[in-house]
């Protein structure tokens, strides 16, 4: 895109760069003082310590927090556990958004479209806490909504725990999926499918080589929110995990005696989204956030 | 790809199980907020209105309200302005860091919250001497710029600068082509994003904890703090389920803004 048009008019317009620069200071004063500060702040924290009986920062640095997390089992298994969940949660969304968004873009009828986007959408307005407050009363050990359901099948609730938190945040962020998705799929042009058919090409060929290569970078864009949002919750943990620890619980612990240890920790999801980011970014899925 | 007519039934019946997926949990919370016993039970074992009414009258849950509200407002207003800003300079022009930018905006809701949060949380408590809500309200305006500038940047986009340049060719000025042009056609725009912002806001739990000053409850916080309180759960119950009822309102206003596929990429 090449800059607007310079006219006689007007001293924005002759002087381009100071208009950009006027539109840029604010928010960049905002995200690169307030926000890149704050974290840069924190990621150099990660490298100090607290002295263990005045509990004053030493500024010194060190990679002993570093050192402490990945030479504890208990610490690493936290570290493991939370990718884990993350990629789980990540694959359930996958597999429950795909065909529900193949149903809404392709199968049902147009006019229908906009009411289930809408389906699909309003979960996501409703609070957070509120839906892992909804899955504490659906997977309660005895007095559980799921129980319920699946006592007359002989079977239990999963109760508090890992499967709980697992279930939980692919209810939480399973819309995050299937919305991109569906955009994709809807922009898939009918064209190409009569095209990939008349060609001889099966449904399941169709799929693909044609429909799987066009809706790839939603499927991306869809993970990075479902994974990453994964990776840092806490609260879920708390209120579904029964004494299933993630990451952010033990950020959420440290923090007020141990900052640098907190930071420390804070610093493994951050540096794995940030990998996943630029190793997706050539996908062009960030356009689609 | 002619999809054959049993894919078509398997693929129907799927799509019943997964909405119900999605709403049965809401639905649980809808039924449990009329539910007589004082601890979450399944199924309830009667039926009375009684709870509404005494959560209405909670001092508590009306306090966090207005807290909720008076912070989103402000967060938006000030997302508003920085997400337009950052929007008009990054579909307008092209100058070098503009990518650099874009991944930076979204670095806030991409990161996890507890990172932004206790990054924030650090940096409030050293040099600003503590939290107050006006960090609070710094906090959230931090990560609701991205869904403004996500939905203007858009628009912009596909606005294209002809208008612009028609209008400045017409004889008027940068202001008077923003109030009486790009404006205009940004409006709905701006609103879907403020209203994204605003449910951003209201919802957010992560960064509140870390952000917000002794005393300062948010619904959210109220919410969280009475979760696991014996004998609160008839009222968090309510106060659940005045949520999720709250939560059908923004997609009415949004579908009156704009059409459904729209609606369906600028809401994420």
């Amino acid at each position: 895109m090449t800059t607007t048009t310079a006219t006689s008019r007007g001293f924005g317009y002759r002087h381009p760069n100071l208009r950009l620069a006027g539109l840029l200071s604010a928010p960049m004063a905002w995200l690169v003082v307030v926000y890149l500060g704050s974290l840069a702040a924190l990621f150099l924290t990660a490298f100090w310590t607290v002295d263990d009986f005045t509990g004053q920062l030493v500024r010194t640095f060190t990679l002993k927090n570093f050192q402490q997390v990945f030479t504890s089992s208990a610490y690493l298994g936290s570290v493991v556990r939370t990718l884990g969940i993350a990629l789980l949660v990540t694959l359930f969304c996958l597999v429950l958004a795909m065909p529900l968004a193949f149903f809404m873009a392709r199968v049902a009828r147009p006019s229908w479209r906009p009411l289930l986007v809408a389906l699909v959408l309003t979960p996501l307005w409703a609070s957070y806490l509120v839906k892992v407050y909804a899955w504490r009363a659906m997977l309660q050990p005895e007095t559980g909504v799921l129980g319920w359901f699946l006592a007359p099948f002989g079977l239990d609730s999963p109760g508090y725990g890992f499967l709980g938190i697992v279930i939980t945040l692919t209810y939480l962020w399973l819309p995050y999926m299937i919305l991109p998705i569906y955009a994709g799929l809807t922009r898939l042009p009918d064209s190409m499918l009569d095209a990939s058919a008349d060609l001889g090409a099966k449904g399941g060929r169709t799929f693909r080589s044609v429909v799987m290569p066009i809706i790839f970078p939603s499927i991306v864009a869809g993970s990075v929110f479902t994974f990453s949002l994964s990776l840092g919750d806490y609260i879920t943990a708390q209120i579904v995990g029964g004494k299933v620890t993630m990451l952010g619980n033990i950020v959420q612990t440290t923090y007020v005696t141990n900052l640098p240890f907190a930071a420390a920790v804070a610093t493994i999801p951050v540096v794995i989204v940030l990998l996943y980011l630029f190793a997706v970014r050539r996908s062009g899925a960030l356009d689609n956030l | 790809m002619s999809i054959s007519r049993g894919t078509k039934i398997v693929l129907s019946i799927f799509a019943v199980i997964a909405f119900g997926f999605i709403y049965v949990p809401l639905g649980v919370i809808l039924i449990n907020s009329f539910s007589v016993d004082k601890s979450l039970t399944w199924p309830p074992s009667g039926f009375t209105t009684e709870w509404w009414g005494k959560a209405v009258q909670n001092e508590g849950v009306r306090e966090a309200l207005v807290t909720s509200v008076g912070v989103a407002v402000v967060a938006t207003l000030l997302a508003l302005v920085l997400g337009t800003l950052l929007a008009l300079a990054l579909g307008r022009y092209a100058f070098f860091g503009r990518e650099s930018i874009s991944m930076l905006v979204i670095l806030p809701i991409a990161l996890p919250g507890i990172v932004t949060g206790i990054a924030l949380n650090n940096v409030f408590t050293t040099f600003l001497g503590g939290l107050t809500i006006v960090t609070l309200i710094v906090g959230h305006a931090t990560f609701c710029i991205v869904v403004v500038f996500n939905n203007t940047i858009a628009r912009i986009r596909r606005m294209g600068g002809n208008v612009e340049e028609a209008s400045a060719d017409l004889g008027a000025g940068g202001w008077t082509t923003f109030r009486l042009v790009t404006f205009p056609l940004m409006r709905s725009a701006l609103v879907a994003g403020a209203i994204l912002a605003f449910g951003l806001s209201f919802d957010e739990i992560i960064v509140t904890t870390f952000t917000a000053g002794p005393g300062i409850t948010t619904l959210p916080i109220w919410i969280y703090q009475n979760l696991f309180r014996p004998n609160q759960a008839p009222i968090v119950n309510v106060v659940a389920a005045a949520l999720v009822i709250v939560s059908i309102l923004p997609i009415y206003v949004a579908q009156r803004f704009s059409n459904a596929d729209e609606r369906g990429a600028g809401l994420i």
